[in-house]
Order: structure tokens, then sequence, then C-alpha cells
């Protein structure tokens, strides 16, 4: 290929792809700029609270226990290799607060509500109800939109709090009964290795991650294409974008946070 | 009054409207004609402020469309959209009474409901489809809740888009007689865009004929069989020749 061609295609995609970050930038501002001015939809915002909370702690719940037993499994085997089983309880706490708590948890939010999100609002476009809610004097941004991410900003974290719980309980569990640990020595040496830094980033990453996985399925959902294949792929990029970008902001937040 | 003035439309390289001119007088009941992808949506939508014009004027009542407050612009407006846009999670009297719930027009709920089941009455609906959601009910029932909702805040203007698309002849005589009736009512103006002759002939006061970006041909609906413009002729006689191209 021609190379002034090649690096014209390069550009356009560079050109093409900031625009993109440009426009989900914009829309971020404008979801948050929406979010504290009235008119607020309280029945909306309920609504959310408990598609985005209540109705995700199973599979929040589920993910967090199995990984806790896991990771006790885990380090129980790799400690014994120089022998350090004992460090399990701190390890497991460590890992599920500072690291797999968040994340999984963001990324299963990623999973359930992103892609509902972004399906729901899509298929409201397509189908003009977007418009109609224009012609009724109501604005998308605030009714369909702030609810949303507002509601994910408060229940993702609470939900990575109960998430590291449970991850907790379940390597307390599976070293309590499979591993031979002390019940009161494990749950003693767990409080006592966490420090308040450790809990902060833990509800600080919740918060990040909602926030991105809301708003990536609005976004999406709002830039639909049209017919069932529009709302296909944007169900697909909302959640693709979701996931990299939760990973790529817990990479940031580590950073920030334990960096010192 | 409502007057569009040389209003230009393009999607990339497909200009959809390419200057178009039309005047709708208040109180009276404008149908426009034209093909599948013709314009006539963005023309309604453009009035609404749901698509920017690139350029030309549009006026509602001697005012620039949108200047203002946009509240109160679009509360003078009633739609009733193509495929009804019924919201899927709201009970049918929670959609009839959308604008009477929240906003400037907002009532006690009891109120509201009241108002949303005399409305879903006023479309031959029974109270009992009122508690149903959206889902529940066949295409005829939707478009009629669309109706209600169009109405249930007795606005200046209606915009009817397809109104009888994908009914069976009864309905659509029905839904046509519905409209006739609440804007011969209400007082109100009315713009419907349709394919359908039956609803242009039961619907209008006057007719205009879009085609190619403009408006080829409008007048009064008793004028429209011997308008003599080919565009007219072709498109009310469903011919496959004339000017309108078939494969387009």
């Amino acid at each position: 290929m021609n190379p002034i061609a090649l690096l014209a295609r390069l550009g356009r995609t560079a050109l093409a792809g900031l625009a993109a970050v440009g426009r989900a930038a914009l829309f971020a501002l404008s979801a948050f700029s929406h979010m504290i001015r009235p008119p607020y939809y309280p029945r909306e915002f309920f609504q959310a609270l408990l598609n985005v909370g209540w109705l995700s702690l199973p599979v929040v719940g589920l993910t967090a226990i199995f990984t806790g037993g896991a990771l006790a499994l885990q380090i129980y085997a790799g400690g014994a290799r120089f022998n350090a089983e004992a460090v399990v309880p701190q390890i497991v706490a460590i890992g599920m607060v500072r690291e797999l708590g968040p994340v999984l948890v963001g990324l299963m939010i990623a999973a359930r509500v992103t892609s509902s999100i972004a399906a729901e609002i899509a298929t409201m476009k397509v189908t003009e109800q977007i418009d109609a809610l224009v012609t009724l004097s109501t604005h998308p941004m605030k009714y369909l939109v702030a609810p949303r991410v507002l509601a994910a900003l408060i229940t993702v974290p609470v939900l990575v709090g109960v998430g590291d719980i449970i991850g907790i309980m379940g390597g307390y569990t599976v070293a309590v009964q499979n591993l031979g640990f002390n019940p009161a020595a494990y749950l003693k040496n767990t409080v006592d290795f966490l420090e308040a830094l450790d809990i902060i980033s833990s509800l600080v990453k919740g918060a990040a991650f909602g926030t991105i996985a809301a708003m990536m399925g609005c976004y999406y959902g709002m830039q639909s294409g049209r017919g069932a294949q529009g709302v296909g792929r944007a169900t697909k990029g909302s959640v693709e974008s979701a996931a990299v970008l939760i990973l790529a902001a817990n990479f940031v937040l580590t950073g920030v946070f334990f960096s010192l | 009054m409502i007057r569009m003035e040389n209003v230009h439309k393009a999607f990339g390289d497909n200009r959809v409207l390419n200057g178009m001119n039309l005047e709708i007088a208040k109180g009276t009941s404008m149908v426009i004609i034209g093909g599948s992808g013709t314009g006539k949506s963005v023309a309604l939508k453009s009035i609404l402020g749901l698509i920017t014009p690139d350029s030309g004027q549009i006026y509602v009542d001697g005012r620039p469309a949108g200047s203002g407050d946009r509240d109160k612009f679009l509360a003078r407006f009633g739609m009733l959209f193509q495929g009804g846009a019924l919201f899927d999670s709201l009970p049918v009297w929670q959609n009839v009474a959308f604008r009477l719930l929240r906003g400037a027009l907002k009532r006690p709920q009891e109120e509201a409901r009241e108002i949303a089941i005399e409305k879903l009455r006023r479309v031959g609906l029974k109270a009992n489809v009122a508690d149903r959601f959206p889902a529940e009910l066949s295409g005829g029932m939707q478009k009629r809740v669309g109706l209600a909702r169009a109405i249930a805040a007795e606005p200046e203007i209606i915009f009817f888009d397809e109104p009888t698309t994908g009914l069976d002849p009864i309905m659509s005589g029905v839904i046509n007689d519905l409209i006739r009736e609440i804007v011969v009512e209400m007082g109100a103006t009315a713009m419907t865009i349709t394919h359908d002759m039956t609803s242009v002939r039961a619907i209008a006061d006057n007719v205009a004929m879009l085609h190619g970006g403009v408006i080829q041909w409008t007048g009064p609906v008793a004028e429209m069989d011997a308008s003599g413009d080919p565009y007219v002729e072709q498109f009310i006689h469903g011919r496959a020749e004339g000017p309108i191209e078939a494969v387009r």
C-alpha cells in the first residue's frame, strides 16, 4: 500500500477514535449536569435502584463466594510450597477487598446491567419512544440516563462491599471446613490485616465501575442504529466498552491508591 | 399557523428535503402524501425539533419553531407515532396521562387517571384497558392508546404519522373517523402523513404532495382528483408509470 494512503488511513482511524472518545465524554458531562438539575424523576430512580442494586445481589453473591473459596484453595496450595499456608486469611482478605471484589462485581454489573440498559434504551430509540418522550416535554437524558447512572453510582459500591464480605466468608468457609483453620483465628487475622485504605479503595472503585457500567449502557443505547441489528450492536458495544474501561480504571485507581 | 420556508435536510449524500415550502392554516387538517422515503416524517420531525434542518425556516404562529421555552412549545403539540411508541414499562393509563403526571401540566394522580380513562373511552377503549401494559394490546388498540395520549393534554396542534399503517380496513376506518372527529371537536390544527388514500379523503381539508424534497402540489382535498399534477395523478391512482420512479 502507498505509504501516504496508509498514513491517511491511520489518521482517519485516529480521528474517528478521538471523536468517539469526545462524544462519550460530552455525553457523560451532559448526564452529570442533568443529574443535578431539576426536574427529577424519583420513580425512575427507585426503579433503577431496584434493578441495578437489589436484583444484582444474587449474581454478585454467587460470584464472590466461589471466588473467595477458590482463592483460599489457591493460596493454601501455593503457600504450601514455601511453608506459608497460614497467610490464607490475610491474602484472601486483601485480594478480595482490593482487587477481586470490585473488579468482579464491576464486570458482573457490566454483563447484567450495562447490557440490559443498552438493549432497553436502544429498543426505545428504534421504536420512537425516545422521540415520544421529547414530544411529551420530557428530556431523555433526565428521564432515562440520569436516574440509571445515579442509581449505579450509589448501589455498586454497596454491592462491592457485600461482595467483599461474601468473598471473605467464602474463603473462611473453605479454610475452616477443608483446610483445618481455626475459625476465630481466621476472622481475627482477616480483621487485623485489613486497613481503612483497603476498604475505601474498594468502595471508590465500586462507585467508578458502577458509573462506567451505567454510562456505557446509556451511551450505546442512545447512539443505537436502526433495527434489531442496531440494538444488537449497541448491546455488544456497551458491554465491551464497559468491561475494558472498568479494567483500565481499575489499573489507574490501583496506581493512585497503592503506588505510594 | 405552521409555515415551512425553503427547508433543506440531507443525511450524508441523501438530500431528503430540498427547499420544502408549506403552509398549514390554523384549525385545518393538512395531509401530506408521497412515496416511502420522500421525507414526510423528516418534515414533521423538523417542525417538532426532533430533527434540525440544514437550512430554511419553520414558523409556528409567526414565531420560529423551537424559539423560547421548549417545554411550552412542545406542550402545544400532540403526536401519534407510526408504531404507537408507547412506553413498554408503563401501564396504558400512565402512557395516556404521561404529560399530566409530570412537568408543567402535572395533576394529582387520581385526576390524571380519570382523564386518561376518559380519553381512552373517547378513542373507543374500555376502562379495563387502563391497567394493562402495551405489550398486552393488539396493534389497533395500541394505535388508539397512542391517539388517546396525543389528545390527553388537549393540544392545539396534532401530528399523525401514518395513523393507519398496519391496520385492517375496518380499524383504519375507525381511526380515520376518530381523527376527523377529534380535530373537528377540539378545533386543533392537524398534520397527517400517510400513503393511505382512504385516510386522505377521510381526514384532510387540504393535501400536499411531497416528492423530490419539495411540495409538488397543494390544495383542497376536493380538488385533488382534478389537480392535473402528474405526481398527484400517479400517486392517487397507484400507477407504476409516471414521473415518480417505481424503483427508488
